[in-house]
């Protein structure tokens, strides 16, 4: 029953994908310990780590075009789901940092010390567990979208103001995590990490190892997606995408459809985030910005939102591309970046895989459905 | 009569936009079975009247109830329709991006919820129904196209299909002929009939042959509030029915 | 006692013929390097009985740190550090002495009791003074020390004083040392009733003191005056943070105001608007460079100036977008918001790579710096000015939409574009003009802005969701929401200031309003009806 619903959404496309990131894990770990460092085949550490920060933006995206592609909810915060998940998962490193700190403190991390805290807050007890770091690692960034799309699906927000409420939540958190009370690190954030689950995390194998992690959480992450899309529940969606109110005139409570696809989603993006945290080595406020948000929809949309591999194609191209320019020409990344934004909306509204498709198939009656974007309906 | 025996009950319901009245005091009575057609001038509140019985328009005051009991006034959308009252748009609406087959699959009566749609399969008795629906709405041959793939005369019929696959006791039609052939107005008339049979209907349409068709009671709404009643032909005689709409 | 005895006497001879005595004041000086700290003392009483003018120099040099007694004749002079050794000056006359080796002159010590004495000593000196300024000055000092030493040279003052604020000063500090000395009831509570009529922060800790030390009587007094004292300050707390909110409010309603008209008007989402707002202000800089190049004394009219150019900038600006990028995009909100977030992005980077990462210096006029003080309120005239200039845009865009051919064209056109069409208005241009419009006010707000932030790439920026804000929170396509918005929040921000700090505090105005929108998904001012669903 279960093997059948997950496999019931896999087609071409998924079957390509899967194939590319088994590869992926058997050939990273082979390239990144089996071979000699002066080999033209050998990985660094720094590499291993780089694809791996590839990847986790991939199922930010992934998480993003759950519900921009397939619910019509564009949501300008979904960078809030990904760093909670990931300082869920900071908290746990910096416990496991113990008295290895600079002061030398066993319970308390080190910004703690500096700011004559005597004892750990409430809210840090539990995070030396990975177990429950793992768990709160989906259940915060899922308790506040929940909460969050609790009251504004039930107050019919959408479309642009669903859009910049959002952007005012991952604005708000931004604020509240810069400041030192919160007792998150303020500015600097969670770093300096040490190990994870016992591992040396700046050694390779466990670079290796949380890189396959992610391959496999990326790998689960589009099968669920897959499935959940091409079940019944999916048809709903993208319906209420299309034509809310007639879903409800079906007798379709659209607001708990949306509630679940949106939790759903930042579950995932949680997932990313804590992926994301050991491999960069740090979690900060910044990353609550509006405009990281913003970056990862792009992705979305370059891959082509409303489907499942497009987002995945999207977010690692994108990033490549900006390694790539913030390296060589570092005057001319934002004006790339602003101008895919542009070029992309104008000439590519369905992304890389949507002009694939429509080149590919050009009948004439198709192509008048491919015609109309999703969100036509208007504000 | 008692409202209990009542399909569906509407008394003195009023509704203002911005100080507009779209409806004022309008009362209304269908009884199980019964199909109604309703005319009237533009903005006589015939779109209104559907909004506030479906529950996208809450009434300022007045009182709506379905089988006699249930208070519709403070039921949201989905509730009303999961009660057995559904409805037909002016304008087609259908999933435009989804299969005809799987429009008729969403609107199929079945549970509703998020978990039981995620796990749902259809059963066969679920896909007979699907074929039977899409032989009576003549839409078998385009089972698989997109819906957005359709003529506007078939969506129409589409709309009207998804209606009998949701099993309504109520079915709330507006305008189901607006932009069709003489052909397929006949059509959709002989349709609605067959459907009035085991359901309530009621039709809006500005179409007098269309209304004349169907053959039912007749109410006209003017100025959000009931103006005259009974067969076509005794409103159509009605004066103050003349001055206001038929007459110009 | 005898402290208190030399200060009347003093005073009487200060008010005798300070003058006559001008003569012998050397010796007196010579007194002051005599040795021990009890001559010291004694010299510094004989200089304050001359009550002169001049010896206020010479005990301020003495309370610096600067008196010496030179070794080789036992003169008392000024000597400053320079080089390796001092230059050393007459501390009376200012004369030039000569340069002296380290060694060659000795400081004169003093110890906290002196230093008490010599700070008495100079306030009754000052408040001889001839320059009224001086005197009130003086005046305030005494009311901050509350040394009981004064209070004989504030009453003998006192009683020759002309300048009603000057008397203001003096009856205040007389208050101030009585109720922290030993006085009879009768004018502590004489006392408290000035101080209460002072009511400020001063005086509710000098009235605390009071109510807790004195005797029942003086105790209920100062206990009513504390409670009329708070009451005050709490009023001109408020007014203080009522003028902070109105401050913020106009600056958020200028920055709102464009995109009231692009967002409310045209319902295009210009993420890009900060940036309009930024280009402003840099038009600003390159005009004030302009003046301070070519015309630097008419350098107080180079805002004026600014305005047209800024406004006309970044209107281009936002005429070239429309026409480029976002006509292509009606209907599409989102993608809208997706592409001018990209133009927003490349226009910042254009602006680094032009100006550099750096801020850059905006000069006020004279006409917008400096403050003036009503009542218990600060007003800085910047401030007052942006209050101003909000209010004046706010109002012209609204005659302009109203009253105008061009407005009556864009309401057309947003009510039923085919049928503005069909009645012969041309309406892609309309658009073009109306974002233009929406762009050239963010411009103007960037004037304004320069003025009270820094002039970076990244000014836009800090204001885009602020502005979000304020317009969905009045509701959209409603220009007095967006005035009613603005100032709601910029008010609320500041009230919660105090209480909460900036950060949680704007935290919470954020969870407002995303809580509101819940409450009210169309703002404030929404529209009702069908026409809103259409």
């Amino acid at each position: 029953m279960l093997t059948r619903f997950f496999l019931m959404g896999l087609d071409k496309k998924a079957g390509v994908l899967l194939t590319v990131l088994a590869v992926l894990a058997v050939a990273v770990p082979v390239m990144a310990l089996g071979t000699a460092p002066d080999s033209p085949w050998h990985l660094s550490t720094h590499t291993v780590a780089l694809l791996g920060k590839y990847l986790c933006f991939a199922l930010l995206a992934l998480s993003l075009d759950l519900v921009w592609g397939f619910v019509g909810i564009l949501s300008l915060g979904h960078a809030a789901f990904f760093t909670l998940g990931g300082y869920a998962m900071g908290m746990y490193l910096m416990r496991q940092i113990g008295s290895r700190g600079m002061y030398g403190n066993a319970d308390l991390p080190d910004f703690m010390v500096f700011l004559n805290w005597t004892e750990l807050p409430w809210y840090w007890h539990g995070f030396d567990q990975f177990w429950f770091a793992a768990i709160m690692v989906m259940l915060v960034p899922g308790l506040l979208a929940f909460a969050f799309g609790w009251f504004a699906f039930r107050s019919r927000v959408t479309g642009v103001y669903l859009s910049i409420i959002t952007q005012a939540l991952t604005f708000a958190l931004m604020l509240a995590f810069f400041r030192n009370d919160m007792g998150f690190g303020g500015n600097n954030g969670l770093t300096d990490f040490k190990e994870i689950l016992g591992f040396d995390i700046q050694a390779a194998s466990t670079r290796v190892g949380l890189f396959v992690a992610t391959v496999a959480a990326l790998a689960v992450g589009y099968i669920l997606a897959s499935a959940v899309v091409a079940s019944k529940l999916g048809k709903v969606l993208i319906a209420v995408r299309d034509a809310e109110s007639r879903v409800r005139f079906l007798g379709y409570e659209t607001d708990r459809y949306k509630l679940f696809a949106w939790t759903l989603s930042a579950c995932m993006a949680g997932v990313a985030g804590a992926l994301y945290v050991p491999q960069v080595g740090i979690i900060n406020p910044s990353e609550f910005s509006p405009a990281s948000s913003i970056e990862a929809v792009i992705w979305v949309a370059v891959g082509g939102r409303g489907t499942l591999a497009g987002p995945v194609l999207g977010a690692v191209l994108v990033n490549f591309g900006k390694s790539y320019f913030t390296a060589a020409l570092p005057e001319l990344w934002l004006f790339a970046l602003g101008g895919l934004f542009v070029l992309v909306t104008l000439f590519l509204p369905k992304g890389i895989l949507g002009l694939a498709a429509q080149l590919r198939d050009r009948l004439p009656a198709r192509a008048t459905v491919s015609a109309k974007p999703a969100d036509q309906k208007g504000v | 009569m008692s409202t209990e025996d009542t399909l569906l009950y509407l008394d003195g319901v009023s509704v203002s936009f911005d100080g507009f009245r779209a409806l004022n005091r309008l009362s209304l009575v269908i009884e199980p079975g019964e199909m109604r057609a309703i005319i009237g001038p533009n903005g006589a509140g015939k779109t209104t009247m559907m909004d506030v019985i479906t529950g996208k328009t809450r009434p300022d005051t007045g009182t709506i109830l379905f089988e006699g009991r249930t208070d519709l006034t403070s039921l949201r959308e989905p509730a009303i329709a999961n009660l057995g009252i559904g409805r037909k748009f002016q304008r087609p609406t259908v999933f435009e991006m989804h299969t005809v087959w799987d429009n008729l699959e969403l609107s199929l009566k079945a549970p509703r919820r998020p978990l039981k749609t995620l796990t749902y399969s259809a059963t066969r008795e679920d896909r007979a129904r699907i074929e039977e629906i899409l032989d009576i709405t003549r839409l078998s041959p385009r089972r698989d196209r997109p819906a957005g793939s359709l003529s506007h005369g078939e969506k129409q019929w589409l709309e009207i299909g998804m209606l009998l696959a949701q099993d309504p006791k109520l079915l709330l039609v507006d305008e189901p002929v607006a932009g069709m052939t003489d052909a397929e107005t006949e059509q959709t008339a002989h349709l609605l009939k067959d459907i009035a049979g085991k359901h309530s209907v009621i039709v809006v349409e500005h179409d007098m042959v269309f209304v004349r068709e169907l053959g039912v009671k007749v109410t006209v709404l003017h100025e959000g509030s009931v103006l005259a009643e009974g067969s076509l032909d005794t409103v159509s005689a009605n004066k103050q029915v003349i001055d206001v709409y038929l007459g110009r | 006692m005898h402290r208190a005895f030399c200060w009347l006497l003093a005073a009487f001879l200060a008010l005798a013929a300070p003058a006559s005595f001008a003569a012998d004041l050397a010796p007196l000086v010579r007194g002051l390097g005599a040795g021990s700290y009890a001559e010291t003392e004694k010299a510094i009483a004989g200089l304050a009985e001359t009550g002169d003018p001049a010896v206020v120099p010479v005990i301020e040099a003495l309370q610096a740190g600067d008196l010496h007694v030179r070794k080789a004749d036992g003169a008392v002079v000024v000597a400053k550090r320079a080089g390796n050794g001092y230059a050393l000056t007459d501390p009376l006359t200012g004369a030039a002495l000569g340069e002296a080796d380290r060694n060659a002159v000795e400081k004169i010590r003093i110890n906290n009791a002196l230093r008490r004495t010599i700070s008495a000593t100079l306030g009754a000196l000052t408040l001889m003074s001839p320059d009224a300024n001086t005197r009130r000055q003086a005046a305030e000092a005494v009311f901050k020390s509350r040394d009981a030493n004064a209070l004989d040279a504030l009453n003998t003052a006192l009683a020759k004083e002309t300048d009603a604020r000057v008397r203001r000063a003096m009856t205040q500090a007389r208050a101030s040392v009585l109720l922290a000395g030993d006085a009879p009831d009768a004018d502590k509570i004489a006392a408290v009733e000035v101080l209460q009529e002072r009511g400020d922060q001063d005086a509710r800790a000098l009235l605390n003191g009071a109510a807790n030390t004195g005797s029942d009587a003086v105790k209920d007094a100062a206990k009513k005056a504390i409670a009329s004292v708070e009451q005050r300050l709490a009023l001109w707390g408020a007014a203080q943070n009522l003028w902070y909110g109105l401050s913020l409010g106009s600056v958020l309603l200028l920055a709102a105001i464009g995109l009231a008209v692009t967002f409310g008007v045209m319902g295009v989402i210009n993420m890009a608007h900060g940036e309009m707002v930024m280009i402003g202000a840099y038009a600003t800089f390159l005009v004030q460079e302009a003046f301070r190049q070519w015309a630097p004394g008419l350098f107080d009219f180079s805002i004026l100036v600014a305005l047209p150019v800024a406004f006309l900038v970044s209107g281009a600006v936002g005429v070239a977008i429309e026409r480029s990028v976002i006509r292509w995009l009606y209907g599409r909100p989102l993608e809208t918001l997706l592409a001018t977030w990209g133009l927003s992005l490349a226009l910042q980077q254009a602006v680094r790579s032009i100006f550099g990462p750096t801020n850059r210096e905006v000069g006020a006029p004279s006409w917008m710096s400096g403050a003036f003080e009503l009542g218990g309120l600060t007003i800085t005239y910047g401030r007052l000015w942006i209050v101003v200039f909000a209010f004046l845009v706010f109002g012209a865009l609204l005659v302009a939409l109203r009253k105008t051919w061009f407005g009556l064209s864009i309401r057309a056109v947003t009510q039923n574009r085919s049928m503005a069409n069909a009645m012969g208005i041309r309406t892609a241009r309309v658009d073009a003009l109306t974002f233009g419009l929406g762009s050239g006010i963010a411009g103007l707000a960037g004037v304004a802005l320069s003025q009270i932030d820094n002039v970076s790439p990244n000014l836009g920026q800090g204001y885009i969701i602020d502005s979000f804000m304020v317009v969905v929170f009045g509701g959209v396509g409603n220009l007095w929401g967006t005035l009613v918005g603005a100032l709601a929040l910029g008010g609320v921000n500041k009230f919660l200031e105090p209480y909460a700090g900036a950060v949680l505090g704007k935290i919470l105005v954020l969870i407002f309003i995303i809580l509101f929108i819940q409450r009210r998904p169309r703002g404030l001012f929404a529209l009702k009806g069908r026409a809103v669903e259409a």
